[in-house]
């Protein structure tokens, strides 16, 4: 719009296109710090989306345990407390590794920061394998919910309070907040082999570390929901 | 204009990076691009196609109620033509037509950067648009849906094939369309809000973003936020429908209402995803053709995300009459109220804008005073279904119908079209006939006028909507709207013959064709693949005229009409401007 363009822009030209600074400098960024600026900023976005998300869920949560909180409570003495105790302590410390992972990367040490991307990953798994018994043995005790929910009185847990004609909406509820945490989970795993593998090629650098940090924001949300999912669903 | 000159930066590929977007041919450089702008010209045809699909359904709709009793089809048809004409023109068309369409080829150029923040992701959405769009065809082969848009419950949630009384249609893959469309809107709203917030030139403060800018920013905040709650509700519903889940269905323990709450809690917002940007659309054009700034400028700004903010907190008044309590509809009515006055900021700065403004009438700007003028209709009968007592009479009935297709037609498609009139020329290079321009304006304004004009009069006489058959007394109002139907299709369709003729055989358009001070008209015609051949730096704002120098404006730009109108250029003036900026 003025002459100042031309400067600006020749100050621009050797990074034209083609030669345009580092390497993992994507076409359209002026800057790595433009670069990491946006792909943080998109990610918390998309992270407040993932909140809305889950929100209809709670909301639908909070409007039946209020009008039913009888049926909440004998219902959710079918949850195993343990293996749910289990897992949170198991994503906790999840977080807590993705986190170095992301100060590991952040000081270049590349060998750390796979090991701890590694850890995380074995914890995610850990945590499926315990999501699958519990589903397994909730699908025994004929605890799935709508129209397949037919409780087998043998399996269910004994001394729980007996559970009412409505307890179906319970586990709805649960089967449906569980598996869509458990679809993130999943998807966790997923962008964290990409980035394993990433570091494992000698990717990042102290310079450029933004999919580990990205990644480990995501991660940090599907711990922070089952935070909220666990004392909701296992300790009413 | 230093900015815009043609020299050539440094580059070291083979193609030429200053060449046109639009020089690489072949199907495959189109569905694995990356440039924003050729992303949102298939996004442009594939919701064109989406209208025009929506318009049949909306024809047959109009056909079929032009006498009492069967016209053309049976009752059940009928719904399924209502039902689909709402599902295509909503979630295939209005939602992602100006902010994944328009918006995504001028955003990043309104914005002097060279694409959008995450251009994979932006391919990405298209990509789940398209998929979710497989499933909507899915389910119309399968005999489509009679739910209604809405899909509430239990009718769309209780399958009769597993011992339900609701629809039997195809519904599970509808909502399943719904669901993964909106994925699509959320990342186009993800990536946008990362691009205005970092991708900005510099200079371009955020006072000096254009107010289409202003308004797509507003619309992604909605989409963010609104969207993922309809995902849910989909989700859920599809889920109790497939499971017999029990959450909306009182016949399984489960509150009907409390899926209009959550349905509402997007789907209010929505109807500020589908204005906002028609708003920002006509903000520009308004502009440009009354040549000089916005006035309320930043008020205009304001209303938009005032909109946006607003959107959230009135969802309760579409459920007046389906339970809440008297607490609940108070308060969501004068919420709705609120609703007023972001619409009125823009509606009376607007109109100063055109007080005194050096107003040109080309087809961009009858579009856009069509919508203030279509608008104004539509929000101010919007009050009177916020008012509890006249709401009991009037929810349900056409007049409902014909407010809201005042806001989404007279509001979202006169601006949706006008943008498309505006920035025609400058991403695909050629310039559209005038004549038949205007042709095809006129058509759509007298017949969406006539069309639903008649529907508000006898929705004020109590015909209720969505009805199959109806008294003789409305017959003359259905026949009227049925006529006026025929009138908008006809423009629609000299304006379909319009665009593809310009395309076809259309003159090469000038870098800026109707004199606009705007960032947009300063690079060449059509944008090379990084829209601009330097990297801008903005020293005023986009709407400073004043501070604009002559080859800025003129260059180029002529009358259509009228033909050497205004295609001098000041010699004085230019020397002087040169020399201040030498």
């Amino acid at each position: 719009m003025s002459s100042e363009a031309t400067a600006a822009a020749d100050a621009h030209d050797d990074h034209g296109h083609g030669h345009h600074g580092p390497k993992w400098l994507a076409h359209h960024f002026d800057t790595p710090a433009q670069q990491f600026d946006a792909a943080k900023l998109g990610m918390w976005v998309f992270l407040a989306q993932e909140l809305l998300f889950f929100s209809g869920l709670f909301v639908a949560y909070g409007v039946y345990r209020s009008w039913y909180p009888e049926m909440f409570f004998a219902a959710s003495h079918q949850l195993d407390k343990i293996m749910g105790g289990a897992n949170t302590v198991v994503l906790l410390f999840s977080s807590f590794t993705a986190a170095m992972a992301v100060r590991s990367a952040q000081l270049g040490k590349q060998k750390a920061t796979g090991n701890f991307i590694l850890i995380t990953i074995v914890c995610a798994c850990f945590f499926l394998v315990v999501k699958y018994l519990e589903y397994t043995h909730k699908i025994h005790a004929g605890l799935l919910p709508g129209r397949y929910f037919h409780p087998h009185a043998e399996h269910l847990v004994a001394g729980a309070p007996a559970l009412p004609a409505n307890a179906g909406s319970f586990f709805g509820i649960y089967f449906m907040m569980t598996g869509i945490h458990g679809i993130h989970v999943i998807i966790g795993i997923g962008v964290l082999i990409w980035v394993w593998i990433r570091n494992n090629r000698g990717e990042f650098s102290k310079e450029y570390f933004t999919p580990v940090d990205i990644v480990a924001l995501y991660w940090h949300l599907v711990d922070l929901v089952w935070i909220y999912l666990f004392p909701l669903l296992y300790l009413v | 204009m230093a900015a815009i000159t043609t020299t050539p930066g440094a580059h070291h590929d083979d193609a030429d990076p200053n060449a046109s977007f639009l020089e690489k041919k072949g199907l495959m450089s189109w569905l694995v691009t990356l440039d924003h702008k050729r992303i949102g010209i298939m996004y442009l045809i594939s919701v064109t196609i989406a209208f025009l699909l929506g318009g049949i359904f909306a024809l047959l709709v109009r056909a079929e109620l032009f006498t009492r009793g069967q016209t053309l089809f049976d009752a059940d048809t009928y719904n399924k033509m209502f039902s689909l004409h709402g599902v295509v023109m909503v979630f295939l068309f209005i939602i992602p037509s100006i902010p994944a369409g328009l918006g995504n080829i001028m955003l990043p150029v309104q914005l002097g950067t060279k694409d959008v923040a995450f251009p994979r992701l932006n391919l990405l959405s298209l990509y789940i648009y398209w998929f979710g769009a497989v499933f909507g065809l899915y389910s119309m082969i399968n005999g489509g849906v009679d739910t209604g848009w809405t899909f509430y419950t239990p009718y769309a949630s209780s399958d009769p094939a597993h011992g339900g009384v609701g629809s039997a249609t195809s519904v599970i893959p509808m909502t399943l369309a719904a669901f993964i469309m909106g994925f699509s809107s959320i990342l186009t709203g993800v990536n946008f809000i990362a691009t205005v917030h970092k991708m900005r030139a510099p200079g371009l403060t955020w006072r000096r973003l254009t107010l289409f800018t202003w308004a797509l920013y507003a619309t992604s905040i909605i989409q963010i936020l609104a969207t993922p709650v309809l995902a849910i509700t989909l989700l859920l519903l599809t889920m109790e429908r497939f499971l017999g889940l029990g959450i909306f269905d009182p016949r399984l323990g489960g509150d009907p209402v409390l899926y209009q709450h959550f349905f509402w809690f997007y789907s209010h917002p929505a109807v500020y995803i589908m204005i906002v940007p028609g708003m920002g659309v006509v903000s520009d054009i308004l502009a440009t053709f009354s040549r000089r700034e916005p006035v309320g400028y930043m008020a205009i700004a304001a209303s938009s995300l005032g909109l946006a903010l607003l959107g959230f907190l009135v969802w309760g008044h579409h459920l007046f009459v389906a339970g809440m309590s008297e607490w609940a509809t108070m308060v969501f009515s004068a919420l709705t109220f609120l609703v007023a006055i972001p619409s009125g900021v823009k509606v009376f700065n607007w109109v100063a804008t055109l007080y005194k403004g050096s107003i040109s009438l080309q087809s961009p700007m009858l579009w856009a005073l069509s919508f203030v003028f279509l608008f104004t209709i539509g929000g101010l009968t919007g009050l009177f279904l916020g008012m509890l007592a006249v709401d009991v009479h009037l929810h349900d009935t056409y007049f409902v119908v014909a407010h809201f297709h005042y806001v989404m037609v007279g509001g979202t498609v006169m601006g949706f079209v006008g943008g498309l009139h505006y920035w025609w020329p400058k991403f695909t290079g050629k310039m559209y006939e005038e004549g038949l321009a205007r042709i095809g304006w006129f058509l759509v304004f007298i017949g969406f006028n006539v069309t639903f004009i008649a529907q508000f009069i006898m929705g004020s006489r109590g015909m209720p909507r969505r009805y199959y058959d109806y008294l003789p007394q409305y017959e003359i109002f259905h026949q009227v709207s049925t006529i006026g139907s025929w009138i908008l299709g006809l423009g629609f369709l000299v304006l379909l013959v319009m665009f593809i003729r310009s395309l076809m055989n259309g003159k090469p358009a000038p870098r800026n064709p109707w004199g606009s001070a705007a960032l947009e008209w300063l690079t060449p015609t059509p944008p090379p693949t990084f829209n601009f051949v330097k990297d801008p730096v903005l020293t005023r704002g986009q709407y400073d005229y004043q501070l604009a120098t002559d080859d800025e404006l003129y260059e180029g730009f002529d009358d259509p009409l009228f033909p050497g109108l205004r295609g001098g250029k000041a010699p004085a003036k230019k020397a002087a401007a040169e020399g201040d900026h030498g």
